[in-house]
């Protein structure tokens, strides 16, 4: 008894009639209802990603009408993104920690424990043996979190507390109190801070944006068929022109008109933090790890009762964010080509956090995405890049600011960090 | 009523904490396709004895037969084999995660190690079914927009999902309005239907007299009858049956001890 139904998917529920029964169990069939749908989600207090999307829209805007010369420029638009990668990587890596309703204070520092494992070991090794010793030092870091927080039972505020000096420590040992370890080794200086060749650039985007189609089309024959295919069509040639125009302009020469050489093509950190994305992305929804992390974060009781090993899924997810925090370390290193006692010190940890909660990812657990930290990266490294364009500016009332103190980007990025809390918390109230 | 064998029995089980006796030679028998009632006071051993059954507290001594054949329960683990689920008045459900989701937690389809959202999908739609859900608008819904009678139903679907023999029930309607007990107390029934051993734990006499086949009513960590529910059974009967252990109807041959 195989019929078709009107939006063209098989009604072989069989004699129980499962999908009759659901009649309004039907993924919106045309693009005002899904429009309608996504609306009814955001009322619900789900607003995902669109505070952060909207402050990157505000900023840019704000920012292009204050410096229109320098920061709607090629140069600074690769510029801008080298500085998001380190903090993009390292909210990543926080993300694991806050899906579980947990925190990592010590990621910064995990992070710089790692880069000076890797800028110590490549005075000595080949990049080979010296990144996986780095990235072994981050993962044993992060299951030494885990261990005391699953098994011993310590809550993570306050083993992370202490791993803050802990790994300072470390740190400190490693590179020698007031020194610095330079890093010769051409692939680490490379990626942060190298392009790929313009025709290597135009392959990768082929490619990315083919992917990025192919999987749109596999989810939606997953859910059956269902979904607009309108919105389909108009997501992709979305993220498609704007993957052509970002190729674009970045193709062409950025260097300064007297520059030595041309600067052109997509810095190499753009497909390293997408495939991150994107691997990660698959470990959170596709896998029932992922599943897991989410249901712990959610509801560690529920999950218990269900017979998930919640104290495993904690393992391992403060496992993995040692090894993205030790990833992280790589990005600063890169980008100074060094490492110093405050390679992932200062504000390193708070800019991660901040830009995993900006990017719609929970604090108290359970909810929140990889591409939340990418988005939430956009948003921290906009301000500083921004400010330092705009400089001294004498302002009608308040007299004469310089924007590019780093006492006015503080400002700015603790007030898009309290905006962006603020948010998390009223969506959850009931009724907000 | 046919004295069908019970799909499941506890035998003599004695429990105690510490100095406290809490279940008292207990005798408690589910039969396949019969909503069994369990009742009484707060603190009669109600929650013990669902725990020593889904081995959240293994006895002190006793035992328990399942389709004739004695069987251990020595964990949670054991009782899910046999059949045994409980669901629990917290619901334990994941707020953050949907329908679907709840449903296979910790049991995922996959399928070359990714999810099998489709398969798991359309198999909770047709349990959903099956048990006559209709409220639900979809199964893709976070299980934090449900009402009350919904995530029961949830809850109660997650239970039975599994090829489940035996389903605790410890107090579904507790916490809901008027409409929404009457669909619940209605999926208690469709349950039974389908073969279940269903066991009602309810401070509800009315409730329990609407949909039960039979009462076990407790008083002090002991079974004090086993009632097959008449049209002639009583609120007023089964509440000095928990509040005293005794009661003048018992005239329609059930066991009082």
């Amino acid at each position: 008894m195989t019929t078709r139904t009107t939006d063209g998917t098989s009604d072989d529920a069989g004699p129980t009639g499962a999908r009759t029964d659901f009649a309004l169990d039907e993924a919106p069939s045309d693009f005002r209802s899904s429009v309608g749908q996504s609306l009814a989600r955001m009322r619900g207090g789900d607003l995902g990603p669109l505070p952060a999307l909207l402050a990157i829209a505000v900023l840019t805007t704000i920012f292009g009408l204050a410096n229109p010369d320098s920061f709607l420029t090629a140069l600074n638009l690769a510029n801008f993104l080298e500085q998001a990668s380190s903090v993009i990587v390292i909210a990543m890596a926080v993300s694991f920690a806050l899906l579980l309703g947990e925190i990592d204070l010590a990621a910064g520092f995990t992070a710089g424990v790692s880069a000076a494992v890797l800028a110590t070991r490549l005075e000595e090794w080949s990049l080979l043996p010296s990144a996986l010793t780095a990235a072994a030092v981050a993962v044993a870091l992060g299951l030494f979190t885990g261990f005391m927080v699953a098994r011993v039972g310590i809550p993570s505020f306050v083993v992370t507390l202490a791993n803050v000096l802990l790994f300072q420590g470390i740190l400190l040992l490693l590179v020698r109190e007031g020194g610095s370890v330079r890093i010769e080794n051409g692939v680490v200086k490379d990626l942060v801070g190298s392009n790929l060749t313009p025709a290597a650039s135009w392959v990768f985007v082929a490619g990315a944006i083919g992917l990025y189609g192919a999987t749109l089309v596999r989810l939606r024959r997953a859910s059956g068929g269902s979904g607009p295919l309108a919105l389909l069509v108009l997501r992709l040639s979305l993220v498609t022109a704007g993957a052509i125009a970002v190729t674009f302009i970045l193709n062409r020469n950025r260097a300064f008109p007297n520059a030595p050489a041309p600067i052109r093509g997509l810095p190499i950190v753009i497909p390293v933090v997408l495939a991150l994305v994107v691997l990660l992305n698959l470990l959170l929804n596709r896998t029932r790890f992922g599943r897991h992390m989410y249901a712990v974060g959610g509801n560690a009781e529920a999950a218990r009762r269900a017979g998930i090993d919640v104290a495993r899924i904690r393992l391992a997810a403060f496992t993995l964010c040692g090894l993205m925090a030790g990833i992280g370390g790589a990005f600063l290193a890169s980008r100074v080509n060094s490492v110093d006692p405050n390679t992932g010190a200062n504000d390193t940890l708070l800019l991660a956090v901040g830009a995993a909660v900006i990017g719609g990812t929970s604090l108290f657990g359970g909810r929140g995405r990889m591409l939340n930290a990418v988005l939430g990266g956009f948003v921290l490294a906009l301000i500083p890049n921004g400010l330092t364009l705009v400089g001294k500016r004498i302002l009608p009332i308040l007299g004469e600011i310089d924007f590019s103190s780093s006492g006015v980007k503080f400002i700015c990025a603790g007030a898009a960090l309290l905006i962006a809390s603020s948010v998390d918390a009223l969506s959850r109230r009931p009724g907000v | 009523m046919t004295e069908s064998t019970p799909l499941f029995e506890a035998v003599g089980i004695n429990k105690t904490f510490g100095s406290v006796h809490v279940l008292h030679d207990v005798d408690f028998a589910v039969y396949p396709g019969t909503v069994t009632a369990l009742i009484g006071d707060n603190g009669a051993g109600k929650s013990t004895l669902v725990k020593t059954m889904a081995g959240i507290h293994p006895p002190d001594s006793g035992s328990f037969r399942f389709d004739g054949s004695v069987v251990d329960i020595d964990g949670p683990r054991d009782a899910a084999a046999l059949g045994i689920e409980v669901v629990y008045q917290d619901l334990a459900l994941c707020e953050n995660l949907d329908v679907v989701q709840n449903l296979y937690l910790g049991r995922e389809l996959t399928v070359r190690g990714m999810l099998d959202e489709r398969s798991m999908e359309r198999a909770a739609r047709e349990t959903l079914a099956s048990l006559g859900v209709r409220t639900l608008q979809s199964v893709r819904q976070l299980v934090q927009a449900l009402s009350g009678g919904q995530r029961q139903t949830v809850a109660i679907a997650k239970a039975v999902l599994w090829n489940s023999h035996v389903v605790i029930l410890d107090e579904p309607t507790a916490a809901l309005g008027v409409a929404q007990t009457e669909h619940v107390l209605a999926l208690v029934r469709r349950l039974a239907e389908t073969g279940l051993g269903v066991v009602l734990i309810s401070h509800n006499m009315v409730d329990v007299l609407q949909v039960a086949d039979r009462i076990s009513p407790m008083y002090l960590g002991r079974i004090v009858a086993d009632l097959p529910v008449t049209p002639d059974t009583t609120t007023e009967q089964l509440v000095e049956l928990i509040t005293s252990g005794r009661s003048n109807g018992t005239e329609h041959g059930e066991v009082v001890r």
